[in-house]
């Protein structure tokens, strides 16, 4: 086999095993793991986004979550009985893009000059204040709904077909879960593409030399300021898109689903599957929406199974499951479980 | 104070409630009568419990579980038979984390695992979205806790409460704070929680209307300890009560710091403050305030003392909150089954808006929307390092009674004793009650 | 003009406690460049086992300032072997690796901690018994109470002799090197991981000491209050400037004046549009402001363009 047929049965395979992943999940599991599946989509999208920044330009913003609470309100507010509005997802969803970049703009421009942990705080603060507004903005006029979150917003829907009601197909019947998966996959995959694109050209590796050095970056011609800019808005554009997909498939959005923990989380997956490695963030994605869910199905008949009963709540467990496997990963293997390659060559230098 | 007075009182309200919704009593359910096939294996009945077993609220949420397992042990205990088939209740406890997301992640698992019914979540977040979820499959849900008033207005045929919600808290203890604590000047804080801010919203505009002035209006949220900066601007404005809408781990370093500003305006709690832990977390500075509980004292109800010994002995702890609102909403449920003589969700949904229980907390009879019937509100005072029952106000009783006679009798039994009581107690003024009644009326629809 | 004051004591009580907790995130910061987010949870852990000791030494009726001693001690020892292990455990291996690793098994030990504390001590707020004085005094018409005064003492006092020990003594020198340039430092007879392993006892023993007084002055603990604690102390740091330690109590001090006061004033200030909701947002302003006029916070050194 050549290249290109080699390219082109890898595609095939990967498109067929997502393809079939909901009924094979499903079927063996039950519909809960499609939608943490769902989930497990919509945090890939958010970890790409956080990825342009983190990983890409090597901007530690720890306020990420704040364009995914954009986006997911933008949604609620023009898609639900709050206004009495009712848009399609199909025109939200791009606006919800383009004003998550404005708010990544809003975000970058005042903070070109801070670095590394001084610039952490700041988007954490940032942040902080987007949520504080969702909680707060019911008075003196009620945008928001503040903490009460909006409710009965509409259900992203194609063709006139709602993706939270099942449809029949040849007598196959395709519960809504399963189609909101293929969206979100379809999405997903579409953000994929774009980041490789992204990565690959000239602002994907000026975001590079920014990150491994800003001056000698500069030296080069680099508009240091406006690439930095770039990297915001590219990244909370994903993230707009990804807040407007869990508003819809959600249908309540309130300000609670926008805490700091979900921004570390994002970074959790970002750093725990591979900084700047497209795969690695997948995975990264991939594992810390599914892990929480695998602890809370298996850790009390696991212990049913070594000790004879259950010693502790399943539920104590697995958060301290998750917080010994965050140590471990980063124990052995420092870059992500998934670097690139370049990655892994500086490693393998310091470490000689 | 006048008893009997004050029980005609109370049947005004019953009459006026009685006109007021006048459309009731759906058709009897034909019992289905079968007959019962020889030794077979237990039915098993599941029940999904979702609370916040981690993070802040876990406390609460262990409690509400507990409660939950206690009703699910008594129904075994009591051999319950469908069909001569015995039945097995089986909890399904989930963790979700007081967040929404979890939260339909849970939803979904009860839907996947075909749960019978579900007791839950704790927190109106968690609640309504997960309501559309067991509404879309058709699954019963009673919560217990969950009092944002959105829950039951979505028009889901799926979803109760066993509590008081918002707003009908929120107005008894707006015109309390007026009528019997004489009130002119108040302060509210929330926690700007949807409870929180949910209930403080609806105390102030009940007290505004029973001609209170409101000085300060400030919040704090549900994770802050040091409240001292909001307490001194209220103390500048000198108010005669402080509302506070909120938890109790606030509301207890809340209580001593006015102390220690020295602020002597008495300080009134709803339910989310109306625990054993505000008194052992506040210690002396407790003294004299008030809360208020949906329901009445379980300590005064029948089986209320042995709830209360048994959930002690069972798990080792205290009731902290809804404990016994979880119980009684397991209960519900568990009767709902026992009428529907099935385990069809669709079948038990049938019985639930029927639901007539004498529960821990209250007498269970839910409305058109699912929400608990001219729930009592009871409210306590500290004293001595306890919450004491100083006035019931409201309570059901009223459709029942034309329902069915013989059902009435009991109901006015029921509230003999309770105005009775409230007698024993102390105060409540009569014009308190008989305002509320012509309050009630023309809101009724 | 007695509610100003009273805003004013509350401020600096409120900043007090941040800024000792802010000491710890600085200490670990100025010497490794590294945030130990899980610095709050060791404050949750002294409080606790500072609180287990009290419970049954109150009980036997010992006089209430020789139990908090003692449970001091006996916190400060738990929290200082918790720190070293922290350190030995989560942080050391990771001593060359990218930057954010050690950021991420930070957030790992921080919700360990957090774990095994809720099954250590339960899911309950506990009460702490009131042993320390608390009780009011008017100044000027404010109130003010003998622990508010102790706290705000004692901050002092600690940072003050951090300070001391980095500029005087033979240690301090070390950790400065260390903090220069591990490697240097080596070559000159520096042990740098007993410097650090030691940067972080010390810093672990203060957390023990700052739980304590937290936990006196609000009565109250949780296995949850660290993290609140811990976001809010490391937000004073970054405003003083992390990694300076004058800073660190300038930055507690400033945050906790700028939240009572914005707590107070806000509402009068904006015309009643804003409340005391908005009081985060009003301290997160204030930081993002100060550090766009100085990017290294109010205190902090002007890092080189390579930091």
């Amino acid at each position: 086999m050549d290249q290109k047929t080699k390219a082109y049965a890898g595609t095939f395979l990967i498109a067929a095993v997502l393809a079939v992943a909901p009924f094979a999940v499903g079927g063996a599991f039950g519909n809960t793991w499609v939608r943490v599946l769902d989930y497990a989509a919509l945090y890939i999208i958010l970890a790409l986004g956080l990825n342009i920044v983190v990983g890409f330009a090597g901007l530690l913003d720890l306020g990420y979550i704040a364009f995914y609470a954009v986006g997911a309100y933008l949604y609620a507010l023009l898609a639900s009985p709050h206004f009495g509005l009712h848009w399609p997802a199909w025109a939200i969803l791009p606006l919800g893009a383009c004003v998550a970049g404005l708010f990544g703009v809003l975000l970058g421009a005042p903070t070109l000059r801070l670095r590394g942990d001084y610039l952490a705080i700041v988007t954490l603060g940032f942040g902080e204040i987007i949520r504080i507004f969702m909680n707060n903005l019911n008075a003196p006029i009620n945008i928001t709904n503040g903490p009460k979150g909006i409710a009965r917003i509409d259900a992203i829907s194609i063709a006139g077909q709602p993706l939270s009601k099942a449809i029949e197909i040849a007598g196959l019947k395709i519960p809504g879960v399963y189609l909101y998966y293929y969206l979100f996959v379809v999405l997903a995959l579409g953000i994929v593409f774009v980041s490789i694109r992204l990565q690959d050209s000239r602002i994907g590796r000026a975001w590079v030399a920014i990150r491994e050095d800003e001056i000698a970056a500069k030296a080069c011609g680099i508009d240091t300021r406006n690439v930095k800019l770039l990297a915001f808005a590219m990244g909370a554009s994903f993230g707009g898109v990804a807040g407007g997909l869990f508003a819809g498939f959600q249908e309540f959005v309130s300000p609670e689903s926008f805490g700091l923990m979900e921004s570390v989380m994002v970074l959790c997956m970002v750093v725990l599957g591979g900084m700047g490695h497209i795969p690695g963030v997948i995975l990264g994605g991939l594992l810390l929406t599914v892990l929480p869910e695998a602890f809370r199905h298996g850790a009390g008949p696991a212990q049913q199974a070594l000790f004879g009963k259950v010693l502790l709540d399943p539920e104590s467990l697995r958060m301290l499951l998750f917080g010994i496997a965050l140590i471990a990963v980063m124990l052995y293997r420092p870059a992500g479980l998934w670097p690139d390659a370049r990655h892994r060559r500086e490693m393998a230098e310091k470490k000689s | 104070m006048n008893v009997p007075a004050k029980a005609l009182s109370l049947s005004v309200l019953a009459a006026l409630a009685v006109m007021a919704c006048g459309k009731e009593a759906p058709p009897p359910p034909a019992p289905a009568a079968s007959a019962p096939p020889a030794a077979q294996p237990p039915l098993v009945v599941k029940i999904g419990h979702s609370a916040p077993l981690t993070g802040p609220q876990a406390h609460i949420g262990k409690d509400n579980e507990n409660g939950a397992r206690l009703a699910l042990e008594d129904a075994n205990a009591a051999k319950i038979k469908i069909d001569g088939r015995d039945v097995t209740f089986e909890l399904v406890p989930e963790d979700d984390q007081a967040d929404p997301k979890q939260g339909n992640l849970v939803a979904q698992k009860f839907v996947d695992a075909k749960v019978n019914a579900v007791v839950g979540h704790l927190n109106s977040g968690t609640t309504i979205p997960a309501s559309k979820l067991y509404a879309d499959a058709g699954i019963p849900q009673v919560s217990p806790s969950a009092t944002n008033p959105q829950y039951t207005n979505q028009g889901f045929k799926t979803a109760f409460r066993v509590m008081a919600n918002d707003e009908q808290q929120g107005k008894v203890l707006g015109e309390y704070a007026v009528n019997n604590l004489k009130a002119k000047t108040v302060a509210v804080i929330d926690d700007k929680t949807a409870y929180g801010e949910g209930v403080a919203h609806e105390f102030l505009k009940s007290a505004v209307a029973a001609g209170a002035k409101v000085v300060a209006e400030e919040h704090t949220d549900d994770k802050a300890v040091d409240f001292k900066a909001i307490l001194t601007k209220i103390k500048g404005k000198k108010p005669d009560l402080i509302f506070y809408g909120g938890m109790d781990p606030q509301a207890a370093p809340m209580a001593k710091q006015m102390k220690q500003l020295g602020i002597k305006a008495k300080y009134l709690l709803a339910d989310g403050g109306c625990t054993a832990e505000f008194i052992k977390n506040a210690g002396d500075a407790a003294e004299g305030h008030y809360c208020s509980l949906p329901g009445i004292p379980y300590e005064k109800m029948p089986g209320g003392p042995k709830f209360i010994e048994r959930y002690k002995a069972k798990f080792n702890a205290d009731i902290q909150l809804y404990g016994p609102y979880a119980y009684d909403a397991a209960m519900v449920v568990i009767e709902a089954v026992k009428r529907a003589q099935s385990a069809d969700p669709a079948k038990i949904l049938a019985e639930l808006p029927k639901t007539d229980f004498q529960g821990v907390t209250t007498r269970i009879l839910f409305d058109e929307k699912g929400d608990l019937k001219d729930g009592a509100i009871t409210l306590y005072v500290a004293k001595g390092g306890k919450w004491e029952p100083l006035d019931t106000i409201g309570g059901a009783t009223a459709p029942a009674a034309e329902a069915k006679p013989a059902e009435a009798m009991g109901g006015m039994t029921g509230m003999q004793g309770m105005a009775g009581m409230a007698g024993i107690n102390g105060m409540t003024g009569m014009t308190g009650i008989a305002a509320e009644a012509t309050k009630l009326a023309p809101e009724k629809k | 003009m007695d509610i100003l004051l009273q805003q004013i004591f509350n401020g600096l009580t409120l900043g007090s406690i941040y800024a000792l907790v802010a000491l710890g995130y600085t200490m670990v910061y100025g010497i490794m460049g590294l945030i130990n987010f899980a610095h709050g949870e060791v404050v949750m852990v002294g409080a606790l086992v500072a609180l287990s000791v009290m419970k049954p030494l109150a009980a036997a009726g010992l006089p209430g300032p020789l139990v908090v001693l003692v449970a001091l001690l006996v916190a400060a020892l738990v929290c200082m072997a918790l720190g070293f292990t922290i350190e030995r455990v989560a942080y050391r291996p990771l001593r060359n690796a990218p930057r954010l690793a050690p950021l991420i098994t930070a957030i790992g030990v921080s919700i360990v901690l957090q774990q095994l504390a809720m099954l250590i001590w339960g899911r309950s707020y506990h009460a702490v018994p009131p042993l320390l004085p608390a009780e009011s005094h008017e100044v000027l018409g404010a109130q003010i109470t003998e622990l508010q005064l102790i706290i705000m003492l004692v901050a002092a006092l600690t940072m003050a002799g951090l300070i001391l020990l980095v500029n005087r003594t033979k240690l301090g020198r070390a950790m400065r090197a260390t903090a220069e340039n591990p490697a240097i430092a080596g070559l000159m007879g520096v042990d740098a991981n007993r410097i650090i392993a030691l940067t972080f006892i010390i810093g672990s023993a203060l957390a023990a000491l700052a739980g304590v007084l937290v936990s006196a002055n609000y009565g109250i603990a949780h296995y949850h209050m660290g993290f609140i604690l811990g976001l809010k102390a490391f937000t004073a740091a970054v405003l003083g400037g992390i990694g300076n330690l004058a800073g660190a109590m300038v930055g507690g001090v400033l945050l906790g004046l700028i939240e009572a006061l914005g707590a107070g004033y806000i509402g009068d200030l904006t015309g009643g549009i804003l409340g005391s909701h908005y009081q985060d947002v009003f301290a997160f302003f204030v930081l993002i402001v100060v550090l766009i006029f100085r990017p290294s916070g109010l205190m902090g050194e002007k890092v080189s363009e390579r930091a």
